[in-house]
């Protein structure tokens, strides 16, 4: 085998945890692990619960909200269907059967619409352009008077597009619209305050924030109507029953409050040196999303005339670990419906390579992977049938 | 850590042999689409005397087991007969490249097609097709199983994508069902005309797309 060493780019997928976000979620395993009880209980079980109130806080505070806004859940998957399907529970049947989301969503919330449409809802997917913005005026001309709930992505998981949430969010409040954002990829990273953007629920998850798996959360706005959508105790505020995950909930705090503006300038230095040096040492390579209205941490481009998984197999034998939108990658054998919603074509989808960069990543790890991939795409081209 | 491919697979993908085009090559095929994922190119060299293959190369736009099985298709087929290098099957590419994951068979048998048909290329183009029959509604439906629904990742006619075909005195109509405006469609009617119009009496061909 090859020296190996090992890179990790697939940070959008999951991060490595923090040592200090460990340490931190420690002794509500060890020492306070009792259930979160109220105040007339066991002296275990409000310690227990304090560590719950704090972290709801610190969360509740990144957003700019109050804390009894903000529930804790088992990650964006089930924030995302709390949101669609329990307004849809609360509304479908007082104003509307109607929803609007963006056509490149994470599956949580795109699978979550197609689910309301067999249950007799109907879902207005709107068209981006080819960066991947959503075009606001259909938008605006999508919402009627049975629209109960617009969902739309704070950055895509993919491409890396930061969608202008502000003027959405203003559209929507305009038409008294309850709408939604999946920050998944944002949160910490790209400022988002519910007292200056009209946000009514909020998708957000640890995994992506080099904090544990397993937890996230949702931020409701006070007076929102939302149904209970599974059914068991009365936790969080009677939205999500099931034991607290307490220690989980410490560690997303922690992991929060390690997040600074620094670091995010680290991420998206390394993000444009990445671009940069690609887009000028290989030639027919396309950057997939806008150049700086993207993620800090996302870099995706698409290499002609040549296939992800092959990139994928050669990158990972010189210990490199990146992402990408090819068919041939995935489970379903899909390509990508995001680079489809941007206008690709089945040959970008195959090529495109998402890059998404952490912690612990260096820019010697930037300039590493530029070299190996300008030998790899170099050796893949020289095979290829296309191109000459 | 266990991997989907063998080390023999990697071994090929690592480094292909026979990688590349054959100047003035006896016969050669390109199979596949950038739509449907993969492309496999063939080219045959071969002795006019003893019809054997004395050179093939292969070019491959896919994902690994696409590159490992043209690689290895090379090596059997290399210094075969014409009659002995159709016989090659899919199983024996993969027996060979010691197994390949299940998902992974449509990419590789792309490699297998394209041996046979830059075979057929060579027979066509030396007039060895010995009985020429008449194209029939059959012929075409089975070539037209070599046309990729992008959508699926199966054959059009598996797909049932194939509303109708009519041949009249040399000319064939081709229905698709998909609309004319389908992102697809005009990749599909590429395909299909790469694949019907070298039939010897086709004159004309005609794909039309379903409202």
């Amino acid at each position: 085998m090859l020296k190996r060493r090992e890179v990790y780019l697939d940070n959008s997928a999951v991060t490595r945890l923090d040592e200090r976000v460990l340490e931190a979620m420690k002794p509500y395993y060890f020492e306070k692990y009792a259930v979160a009880t109220s105040d007339f209980a066991y002296s275990m079980g409000i310690e227990a619960r304090e560590g719950l109130d704090g972290a709801r806080e610190t969360l509740a505070r990144a957003l700019g909200a109050d804390s009894g806004e903000f529930i804790f859940t088992s990650g964006s998957t089930e924030s995302s269907n709390i949101a669609l399907k329990g307004v849809a529970l609360a509304l479908g049947n007082k104003k509307g059967k109607h929803l609007i989301v963006s056509k490149i969503e994470d599956f949580p919330v795109l699978n979550s619409a197609k689910d309301l449409e067999k249950h007799g809802f109907n879902v207005t997917y709107l068209d981006v352009d080819n960066e991947g913005f959503v075009n606001l005026d259909q938008l605006r001309e999508s919402i009627t008077n049975e629209t109960i709930l617009v969902s739309i992505q704070h950055a895509n998981q993919e491409i890396g597009t930061i969608q202008d949430i502000e003027k959405i969010g203003l559209i929507c409040r305009e038409k008294g619209v309850l709408f939604h954002t999946d920050a998944t990829h944002t949160f910490t990273k790209v400022p988002l305050d519910v007292k200056k953007i009209p946000v009514d629920l909020i998708t957000v998850s640890a995994h992506t924030i080099h904090g544990p798996r397993g937890i996230g959360g949702l931020y409701i706005r006070q007076g929102t109507k939302i149904a209970k959508w599974m059914d068991g105790g009365f936790q969080e505020f009677n939205l999500r029953p099931g034991l607290e995950n307490i220690p989980a909930a410490v560690g997303f705090a922690k992991a929060t409050e390690l997040v600074t503006d620094r670091e995010t300038e680290r991420l998206q230095s390394m993000r444009d040196h990445l671009i940069d040096r690609i887009l000028a040492e290989i030639p027919d390579a396309d950057l997939n999303g806008h150049r700086w209205k993207r993620l800090p941490q996302n870099a995706n481009i698409s290499f002609h005339f040549i296939e992800g998984e092959s990139i994928i197999l050669h990158l990972d034998m010189h210990g490199f670990a990146v992402s990408t939108g090819s068919a041939c990658f995935s489970r379903s054998l899909e390509g990508s419906h995001v680079i489809f919603g941007i206008g690709g074509d089945h040959e970008k989808a195959h090529g495109s390579i998402r890059f998404t960069f952490g912690r612990y990543n260096t820019m010697e790890d930037v300039d590493a992977v530029v070299d190996t991939l300008a030998e790899v795409v170099q050796k893949l081209r020289s095979i290829s049938p296309l191109g000459k | 850590m266990s991997f989907p491919y063998s080390e023999t697979v990697m071994e090929h993908f690592r480094n292909p042999h026979n990688v590349g085009k054959i100047e003035n090559a006896d016969g050669k095929a390109m199979e596949g689409s950038p739509a449907c994922g993969d492309m496999v190119s063939v080219h045959i060299k071969v002795d006019p005397e003893t019809k054997i293959i004395s050179d093939i190369k292969f070019e491959s736009y896919g994902c690994a087991s696409n590159i490992a099985t043209g690689s290895i298709i090379t090596e059997l087929a290399k210094g075969k007969t014409l009659d002995e290098a159709k016989k090659i099957t899919w199983k024996e590419a993969s027996e060979a490249l010691g197994g390949l994951p299940k998902i992974k068979v449509h990419c590789s048998v792309l490699a297998v097609e394209g041996l046979l048909s830059a075979i057929e290329n060579y027979e066509e183009r030396h007039g060895l097709i010995k009985d020429r029959k008449p194209t029939t509604i059959e012929i075409v439906r089975k070539r037209l199983k070599k046309v990729m629904n992008p959508m699926a990742g199966l054959d059009l006619v598996r797909t049932n994508l194939v509303q109708g075909i009519e041949i009249k005195k040399g000319s064939v109509r081709v229905v698709i069902d998909l609309p004319p405006d389908h992102q697809f469609a005009p990749a599909i009617k590429e395909e299909i005309k790469e694949k019907i119009e070298p039939l010897w009496d086709v004159k004309e061909l005609t794909v039309e797309f379903t409202e």
